[in-house]
């Protein structure tokens, strides 16, 4: 598909991205430039602070960026994630600009000027009011110009702790390597820099001292500028309270195209069948939907029952579902004040394949069945598998197997790719993998229980099920409905065909 | 106008500007200048020549507190410069620098009523004032006041920047080089024009030139400065007479051009 149709068929989901990329940037370097003028103007009074300030800010801007969030991560405890901690990123990467072209910018005012305006009788303010700042005002709007587009191009990497923006799109589509994903978010982002930069300069031209009879202009220009910052500051705080009241809930998605599916499947349960609001969080990455879920920021996602046990709560893997469900749902209760809801159906755990073909031949069902085989076969494996606790040594012992040669590690979608065109002959895929169907794959049945199971089940706050009692029931309707099969073309349909997940998912729910 | 004349009838003895064995020393010791004694007594135009960093132009700052001396006191009409509140000085003292130092933001109205809307005068009285001046350093209000000054020349420049000096009438006037940027012709044109003018206008003038023939032009007093120290101070025809060495070497300097 390409751009221009990703970015018609889902206008509406871009407009959203776009605005809240924009409010993040517009807040941050907003708040950057009322601290950092100041501060630049105070340099320029107190000389020996410059240095070391100049230097702090410099640091601060060399921090990578990823690296920054995640210091924010612990700092801010459990507001460490989604918008603030973006705010506050943007607004450290945006100081140094501000506060140095501030700096130069009145440094740099002819000290003729200066010295006349001093001589004159003018107080150390009116100089600074009258004289300096609106000299050097364009070369301080080019700071604010610099340190926008900078805040652009960071706020993409601010969707991987939460905070929504045109970097969604980017994470999801470099997850499923999907390029088109890619530039949707890559594209617009870059449009709003370019657009920044070209607005700001202009107003940067307008306020150079060079440029004459523009006293009418620039109080125009700075009273529209102050507007829109006070505007978006006040938006974004409007909009958080208000998110606080009325009958609603959070739900919250890991970044994976399945989490997004499931997500999307609660959601449209629970406003079919309540009549609460369901607000969908923006897609969060490793276990910050866990620390989101602790700190309320959200009220329900939905966990596998294998992360839970062994990736939370530190348990050493076992492989019987039941037995793994009950003890998640346990620990829960008494550690987090946290309910697991019951299991949707299907299993997403390691699935070990072959080719459907090979499979009926040789009339293949499980893996002890392929076991007697394998010393003709060579096998494929992700570096995941190779390396975790529950993935192919101890998989090797349990079904005694030994190939022709030791098998070769590569990229998991590549793994796919290589079976079925017979490079190898077994690998080791996702259960819930839509590729499964479409390259015509045979699934061998664990017959020995090696893997642990990966259940999938929505985890809802004890606070919130208080609140909203017939919740528990709306998205329990759910229970057991969905088969590996079923999740398998669900996520072909997302990730292969590229339809739109609210779309895809209501189809589902129509035919349940 | 008249206000000032009563001032002037009652403290006619009084020197303007007195400096009582001022120095000012740097961190390091070193001296910008030392050991000032001298007067400027109302109306005269005392003339402050000397090379290149031999402390005339610092001394000009002294008068008007933008440096304050490290030893000695400056008496500005009878009152001790720290007992003057900095600000309130210096909008008594009108000041012109060599690069005119005009606001480039500003038009040219603007940047002469700078000081009168400073002090607070009501509109009409200031805007007045702009085309009284204009008319006085000879140039069209109609044609210059909404200018800015990079729509001027350079002679125009200094001239505004000596109608802003003179803007809100105050008796003192310090000029630091005003015509030393200028080229030789427009420079001998204002220099005429401004020492008829400092005649009517009896302010009492302190003019810092490195420019012999300048200072023969304008000065009612020659104060001559080497290495910080003040080592003559006489009338033009005193001072083409002294037998200072420095001074020596400034009136060659005269009749080497001539010849």
């Amino acid at each position: 598909m390409s751009l221009i149709d990703f970015l018609i068929r889902n206008r509406s989901e871009v407009l959203q991205l776009t605005l809240e990329h924009l409010l993040l940037v517009l807040v941050a370097t907003g708040a950057a430039a009322v601290v950092g003028i100041p501060v630049g103007v105070v340099l320029t009074r107190k000389a020996a602070l410059a240095k070391p300030v100049l230097a702090i800010a410099n640091v601060l801007q060399t921090i990578p960026s990823l690296a920054l969030f995640g210091f924010l991560i612990p700092i801010l405890g459990s507001y460490g994630i989604g918008r603030l901690p973006a705010i506050i990123a943007l607004f450290l990467y945006s100081l140094l600009p501000i506060i140095r072209n501030t700096f130069t910018g009145i440094n740099g005012v002819d000290p003729a000027v200066r010295e006349a305006a001093r001589g004159m009788g003018m107080t150390d303010w009116q100089v600074l009011t009258q004289v300096e700042l609106p000299l050097a005002l364009n070369i301080i709007v080019a700071g604010v110009r610099v340190a926008t587009v900078i805040s652009v191009g960071t706020a993409t990497i601010a969707a991987a702790i939460g905070a929504g923006g045109l970097g969604t799109y980017i994470f999801r589509g470099l997850r499923t390597v999907d390029r088109t994903l890619i530039l949707a978010g890559a594209v617009p982002a870059a449009i709003m820099a370019l657009g920044a930069d070209f607005a700001l300069g202009w107003i940067e031209r307008i306020l150079s001292p060079a440029t004459v009879r523009v006293g009418a202009a620039r109080k125009w220009l700075l009273g529209v500028g102050a507007a829109v910052v006070v505007m978006a500051v006040a938006y974004s705080f409007v909009s958080g309270a208000l998110s606080g009241g009325g009958r609603r809930v959070i739900i919250g998605s890991k970044d994976f195209t399945e989490s997004r599916i499931l997500a999307e499947l609660v959601a449209q349960e629970i406003e079919a069948n309540t009549d609460i609001k369901v607000e969908r969080a923006a897609e969060l990455s490793g276990d910050l939907c866990h620390r989101e879920l602790l700190a309320g920021q959200i009220d329900m996602y939905v966990e596998y029952t294998g992360t839970a046990f062994t990736a939370i709560l530190k348990h050493k893997p076992i492989s019987d579902p039941r037995e793994v469900y009950d003890q998640v749902k346990r620990d829960y209760q008494s550690q987090f004040n946290v309910e697991w809801l019951e299991p949707l159906g299907f299993n997403n755990t390691f699935a070990i394949l072959v080719r459907g073909v090979e499979a009926r031949r040789l009339n293949l069902k499980t893996i002890s069945d392929a076991a007697r085989y394998a010393s003709g076969w060579r096998a494929g494996f992700g570096q995941d598998f190779m390396s975790r606790q529950d993935g192919y040594p101890g998989f090797a012992r349990t079904y005694g197997l030994k190939f022709s040669e030791p098998p070769r590690e590569m990229d998991l979608s590549l793994s796919y790719q290589a079976l079925a065109g017979g490079q190898v002959d077994l690998i080791a895929g996702n259960s819930t993998d839509g590729l499964i169907d479409k390259l015509g794959l045979f699934q061998l049945e664990d017959d020995r229980h090696y893997f642990p199971p990966y259940e999938a089940a929505p985890l809802v706050r004890r606070e919130t099920l208080e609140r909203y009692p017939q919740l528990a029931g709306a998205i329990n309707r759910l229970a057991g409905k969905i088969t590996n099969e079923q999740m398998r073309k669900l996520n072909y349909a997302i990730d292969a065909e590229k339809r739109d997940v609210t779309e895809v998912v209501r189809e589902f729910l129509g035919q349940l | 106008m008249s206000s000032l004349a009563d001032q002037a009838s009652q403290t006619q003895s009084e020197p303007v500007i007195q400096f009582r064995d001022v120095s000012l020393t740097v961190k390091g010791g070193r001296a910008l200048v030392e050991h000032l004694r001298f007067e400027v007594a109302r109306g005269e135009t005392l003339v402050l020549l000397g090379r290149s960093g031999s402390g005339k132009t610092t001394t000009l700052k002294l008068i008007n507190r933008l440096l304050e001396p490290s030893g000695g006191e400056i008496l500005v009409e009878g009152k001790p410069g720290r007992e003057w509140d900095a600000i309130e000085l210096r909008r008594r003292i009108g000041y012109v620098i060599q690069e005119s130092g005009l606001f480039p933001h500003f038009t040219v109205e603007r940047n002469i009523a700078l000081v009168p809307r400073l002090k607070g005068w009501p509109e009409e009285k200031t805007r007045a004032r702009v085309r009284e001046l204009l008319d006085l350093v000879g140039l069209d209000a109609d044609v210059f006041a909404n200018r800015y000054p990079r729509e001027l020349s350079g002679g125009q420049r200094q001239r505004i920047g000596v109608a802003r000096a003179l803007a809100a009438d105050p008796p003192i006037v310090l000029m630091d080089e005003p015509f030393g940027a200028l080229d030789p012709l427009t420079r001998a044109e204002l220099q005429r024009e401004f020492a008829a003018l400092s005649k009517r206008l009896n302010k009492s003038i302190v003019f810092v030139t490195h420019d012999i023939r300048e200072a023969f032009l304008l000065a009612s007093r020659i104060g001559l400065f080497k290495d910080g120290k003040l080592v003559v101070l006489a009338t033009p025809k005193e001072f083409a007479e002294s037998d200072d060495p420095e001074a020596k070497a400034f009136n060659d300097s005269l009749n080497t051009d001539l010849t």
